[in-house]
């Protein structure tokens, strides 16, 4: 039974998922690239951003792993960018929201 | 039952799987504090951009979009190789292991190498820092970023000369797993910094 769990604790990921993995970040990056030399106005940098959070969602679980990750490795993951979310938005509604006395 | 006891009596010595699971944590936590620190460049990055969007219009042509998209594969790619390098050394491979961590050092000095031809490129046209808040954060965020591949590179050869001489194995290969996080995480914020400055700019 030991065993068991501690064979599950170190999930092993092979070496084929990491290539499938690796050539759907290459497909993303050369749609990314293309797309960046068509104009649809305000909607570019929204298709970037998308691309580049879907990259970095695999990256997250599959080359480090987090898909087998335990739930307190995923609270500590998340955090950061729930401080993140706080910073950009807090940012953004000071400059923005600014009545500028003379 | 009384066999099983005495095997938990190592004294000071740790549980090796709570070592590895409070280790493990630890690095994580270090991660966030890195995405805290690239993430007060970020927001500099946003609140510039909303107010001098032509300005990162008209200057991030300057920058090479071939370059940078090189970059980006040479990056990616030597993620890929640092995943392999655990699995390999989670199963034991570890002539396979210190291999692969060679291959992502040799990527991340080319990634270094093109960088510096960037570099060089801009200082030639008279691009500095100072030229611009589009250079000042283009030159800010990408040298951070460098900063850390070079950090990630001595972190790495460390790890492959250790994993040479035969440190880990497949019962013990903590410090090759924490090292490839790192390396992760580098190639994660990378993945960010390539639309933004070269592509949306």
């Amino acid at each position: 039974m030991s065993e068991h769990s501690h064979s599950e604790e170190h999930h092993i990921t092979s070496y084929t998922t990491y290539i499938i993995v690796w050539v759907v970040l290459m497909i993303l990056t050369a749609t990314t690239v293309y797309v960046s030399y068509l104009d649809f106005g305000t909607l570019n940098i929204v298709i970037a951003m998308v691309v580049a959070s879907i990259k970095a969602t695999a990256v997250a679980l599959f080359f480090m792993h987090l898909k087998f990750e335990d739930s307190i490795t995923w609270a500590f993951a998340i955090f950061p960018l729930t401080l993140l979310a706080l910073l950009f938005g807090m940012t953004v509604l000071d400059t923005f929201t600014r009545v500028v006395v003379p | 039952m009384e066999q099983a006891n005495t095997e938990h009596s190592h004294g000071l010595q740790m549980d090796p799987a709570a070592e590895y699971s409070s280790s493990k944590l630890g690095m994580w936590l270090f991660l966030g504090t890195e995405i805290m620190l690239f993430g007060g460049l970020f927001a500099a990055y946003v609140i510039f951009r909303a107010k001098y969007p032509e300005m990162f219009l008209e200057q991030h042509q300057e920058l090479n979009r071939e370059m940078g998209a090189v970059n980006t594969c040479i990056l990616i790619f030597s993620s890929l190789t640092m995943a392999v390098a655990v699995s390999a050394i989670q199963k034991g491979k570890r002539m396979m292991s210190a291999l692969f961590i060679l291959i992502t050092i040799l990527c991340g000095i080319g990634f270094g190498v093109v960088k510096y031809f960037e570099y060089g490129a801009k200082f030639a046209h008279h691009i500095y820092p100072d030229t611009s808040i589009f250079f000042s954060l283009y030159f800010m965020m990408t040298g951070l970023h460098m900063l850390h591949v070079f950090v990630g590179l001595g972190i790495l050869a460390v790890i492959m000369i250790l994993t040479w001489q035969g440190k880990f194995n497949e019962k013990y290969s903590t410090p090759v797993e924490l090292g490839g996080l790192y390396w992760h995480l580098v190639d994660l914020i990378w993945i960010y910094l390539f639309p933004l400055l070269y592509l949306v700019g």
